[in-house]
Parts: C-alpha cells; sequence; structure tokens
C-alpha cells in the first residue's frame, strides 16, 4: 500500500524520510502537558492528516512544519521541541486552526509554545521576532497605542538591522506615510494597569 | 446609522490613507462613526504571541469603552477586527479568561459589544441597492482582485465573516461599482503579516507569489481591506523588484479608496497620494468613465 502510493507520487524512498529523533523530557513538567494547560487544546486528537502543513504558507521554507509539531508533542519531546524553526517563521494566518478536521486549535498551541520558549530562554530563531515583539508591545505601553518610529528604531538597535528598508524611509516621510510623533490620546492608565497584572501573572507563574 | 468606530493604531500612522478613505465614504453615505474616547492598541499579533491575558485584555480597553456608549464596534484593520473577536469569544466562553481580564482591567465585562467590520455594514446595513444609488462613478469594468488576506475570514467560528475559503464580500461591493471581480485562487493566502519587518525574505517570498497571481489572472489592481496586507503587498513590491527582479507594479488600495472615487468624492480625501505603487491608471480610468 505504501510502496504503491510512494510510486505514484514518484517519491525516492531515500527522499522521504519520516524519522523524527526526540529526546526525552527532563522537567517535571513537560512541555505537552503545559500546552494543555494553557490552551486546553487535547493534542491526542491529531491524527497526522497533515491538512495544516498544506494550507500552511510558510511549511515550505520551515524544517518543521506544524504537523510535525504536533507529532513531536505527542511524543513528549524534551526542550529542543522549542528550537523548532516553525515556531518564529509562524505568521498567526490560523488557517492551520481553519482547516483541522478534529478543530485543534493549532494557532493556539503554536502561541503556547512561544510563551514556554520565551519562559525558558530557548533560542530566538531568524530575525529575532521575541525582539520585535517586545519592542512593539512597550511602546503600547508607554503611549497605549503604538509608535512605529520608536518601535523600529529599538528593533534596528536590537537586531543589528540598521540598514533594513531605510532605503523607503525618504519616501515613507515625503508621503507622511509614517508619524513623526508619539500618539496621544489613549487612556494609558488602564494600559499600564494590564500590562503591570500581566508581569504580576507571569511571575507568579515562575 | 451611528456606530462606534475603532480607527486602530496604523491609522495615526502607516494607514492614514485607509482612515481617511473610511471618514470619507462613511460620511458620504450617512454612517455616523464615533471614536471611542481613549480607544487604547488591541495588542496585534505581538500581544497574542506573547500572553494570553494580554490579548484579551487590551482588546477589552476598547470593547469596555464601546460597552458604554452602547452602540456597534465598527473596524476597518482586519488585524484589529480579529484580535477584538477573539478577545470577546474568549470572555464570554472561558470564565477564568473573562475573571482575569477583569482583574487586569479593573472593570467586569461580559464580552457582548457587537464587533463588525466596516464591510459587514457596508453590505449589510447601507445595502448594495442604497451604494449604487449614491455612485457618481464606475469601475468601468476594471479587473480587480479581491484580497481578504487572513484575519477577517479566520477562524471562521470566532469572525463569522463571510465564507472562510471563498469570500465574496469585496467582490461584490467591486461589481456593485461596475467592475470586474476576478475568480482567483489567492484571496485568503497570507502575506505574512507582522513578520513584515523581523522576516523580510519570508514575505517577500510571499507576497510575490500573491500579486504574480493576481497579475497572471488579468488584475490592473488589488483590493483590500486590511492595512497589513496593504502595505506588505504594496510596499513589498520594491523589495521583490530588488530582489527577484520582477516588476509587478501593481497598485493595491482599500476598497474604501475604490469606493470613495466611484462615490465622486476628492481624491485628496482618500489618502491615494500614500500608495507606494502608484494608482495614477486606476484613478484615469474612474474619471474618465463618469
Amino acid at each position: 500500500m505504501v510502496r504503491v502510493r510512494l510510486c505514484l507520487l514518484n517519491i525516492e524512498l531515500s527522499e522521504l524520510d519520516m524519522t523524527i529523533t526526540i529526546s526525552k523530557n527532563k522537567s517535571a513538567r513537560s512541555i505537552a502537558q503545559r500546552v494543555r494547560e494553557i490552551t486546553g487544546v487535547d493534542l491526542s486528537v491529531c491524527y497526522q492528516c497533515r491538512k495544516c502543513t498544506s494550507g500552511c504558507p510558510v511549511s515550505a521554507m520551515a524544517k518543521c512544519p506544524p504537523s510535525e509539531m504536533m507529532r513531536r508533542l505527542h511524543l513528549d519531546m524534551g526542550e529542543e521541541l522549542l528550537d523548532s524553526d516553525i515556531l518564529w517563521m509562524c505568521v498567526s494566518c490560523e488557517t492551520c486552526s481553519t482547516r483541522c478536521p478534529m478543530g485543534i486549535d493549532v494557532a493556539a498551541v503554536m502561541d503556547a509554545l512561544r510563551k514556554i520558549a520565551m519562559e525558558r530562554g530557548a533560542v530566538k530563531g531568524e530575525g529575532n521576532v521575541p525582539l520585535f515583539n517586545k519592542a512593539f508591545l512597550k511602546t503600547v505601553e508607554v503611549f497605549g497605542r503604538t509608535y512605529d518610529l520608536a518601535m523600529i528604531a529599538a528593533y534596528k538597535l536590537g537586531s543589528r538591522k540598521l540598514m533594513a528598508d531605510t532605503e523607503k524611509f525618504p519616501t515613507m516621510l515625503t508621503k507622511r506615510k509614517i508619524a513623526l510623533l508619539p500618539p496621544t490620546g489613549a487612556d494609558r492608565k488602564m494600559v499600564r494597569r494590564i500590562f503591570k497584572k500581566t508581569k504580576e501573572n507571569k511571575a507568579a507563574d515562575k | 446609522m451611528k456606530y462606534s468606530y475603532f480607527p486602530g493604531c496604523s491609522a495615526e500612522s502607516t494607514a492614514r490613507d485607509m482612515h481617511e478613505s473610511t471618514l470619507a465614504v462613511a460620511a458620504a453615505l450617512g454612517v455616523e462613526l464615533v471614536e471611542p474616547h481613549g480607544w487604547t492598541c488591541c495588542g496585534a499579533t505581538a500581544g497574542h504571541q506573547t500572553d494570553r491575558v494580554l490579548a484579551a485584555a487590551l482588546p477589552a480597553a476598547t470593547l469596555i469603552k464601546a460597552a458604554d456608549a452602547g452602540l456597534d464596534l465598527i473596524v476597518n484593520c482586519a488585524a484589529c477586527y480579529n484580535r477584538m473577536k477573539v478577545a470577546n469569544h474568549e470572555i464570554a466562553t472561558n470564565q477564568q479568561v473573562r475573571a482575569e481580564v477583569a482583574e487586569a482591567t479593573g472593570r467586569d465585562y461580559d464580552g457582548s459589544v457587537k464587533v463588525r467590520h466596516l464591510l459587514e455594514v457596508l453590505l449589510e446595513d447601507v445595502g448594495i441597492d442604497a451604494i449604487t444609488a449614491a455612485l457618481r462613478g464606475s469601475l468601468a469594468g476594471m479587473k480587480v482582485a479581491s484580497y481578504y488576506g487572513c484575519l477577517l475570514v479566520r477562524p471562521k467560528e470566532v469572525t463569522g465573516f463571510d465564507d472562510p475559503e471563498n469570500p465574496t464580500s469585496l467582490d461584490r461591493l467591486i461589481t456593485a461599482m461596475g467592475g470586474t471581480a476576478l475568480d482567483w485562487p489567492h484571496k485568503v493566502e497570507c502575506c505574512g503579516g507582522g513578520l513584515s519587518m523581523s522576516r523580510t525574505d519570508v514575505v517577500v517570498n510571499l507576497t510575490d507569489s500573491i500579486v504574480g497571481m493576481a497579475k497572471a489572472a488579468g488584475a490592473e489592481c488589488i483590493a483590500v481591506s486590511c492595512p497589513m496586507c496593504q502595505i506588505n503587498l504594496d510596499m513589498r513590491q520594491l523589495d521583490i523588484a530588488r530582489i527577484k527582479g520582477t516588476r509587478h507594479e501593481m497598485p493595491v488600495l482599500y476598497i474604501t479608496q475604490l469606493l470613495g472615487l466611484c462615490l465622486g468624492l476628492p481624491a485628496q480625501n482618500l489618502g491615494l497620494n500614500k500608495l507606494m505603487i502608484s494608482p495614477a491608471r486606476v484613478v484615469k480610468a474612474v474619471v474618465n468613465a463618469a
């Protein structure tokens, strides 16, 4: 049966290496267990149909597509799960969640994995998305709304991508396509309260 | 018709054109939009990638203000729309999230404010007939690729917007404006969204595929309703040309800009000068048809 399908797809057996190597969990609370706690998702219902991977816009560029991520969780993989490139390549487009025949919110699983990766200080991957998120949220915490220029400056300095997109800046400024001054008028008090409470929760979580 | 209106942070920066054209079109169609006083950021992708409570509490800060106003909340940015809808869903269906959001914001909120996208208001409340009656110009058969992206239509059970695989809301408006709404396969593909700065390589690949497909389908322009989609599909064409050598020269307009032109509103009120790929051909075609 397997051989017939492989012939039809014209795939050499050697190309189709489906081996997943995992190392067992070392920590007391496994990653899969923690994902279940955060999302309430029943990971066991995934039957590896790969619809998530077929629809995923970045699966062709990622070493570990979403279906493999689900399988790794099944197998209760340890910390290196958090080094998977898909974690920070995932664009949160929600196609996986929308198309899953078992109704698994795969996108929520990705969010939970990112949160755990941050908690445990895992690698941040190319582009340093956590730094971008931090820079973005910092301006929200301070101004109540995003302030693009400050966010871009903080991200550029931190990621050392100083020259990226600079050629577009003169046009953007002439067209007034980006705000120069920070935003005003937001209910900063409530936003600061939200950030404060979130930080307290995070501390309690640890 | 009176609504609360959430412009979203980009309305004050990279998407002033979306904001200006929204206000112009709403005024022309008798839709009154009132911003909730002190509205704040929805948290966007950075919020939900960081913390589940933060992701619900940040939109809730504005939803609480809309609840006080007692009006439906209209959002035009697809990304903000999605975050508002998800927050409402989480708060309404999960007692623990509701309690944590109440703790964070200092106000208990039940997730009941009706959040609607501007397209829903245009199609359901204003109606195609009233829009058609108000038109002063036409797209005159122009081939338009409607691009919905991700966050309007997904997840279906939360946004409840149109069909998640083959939405037609934008297409119906294009047809009403006398345009040809193209049947093309990349309506709900992803542009790369918030990875625009951090993983420009990924975004360039994704947008090249989308704009290239629109071009192959014969599109003369792309219609969008999300500031992230707009800036990625529009501005990244400069990078596609630089990196891949393909010059698509495809104008990417907000649906409100197209509608504004067909309603005969002055181009300077629609922020058309802010687009990176010139929409001159599109503007000329509408003006010639008037």
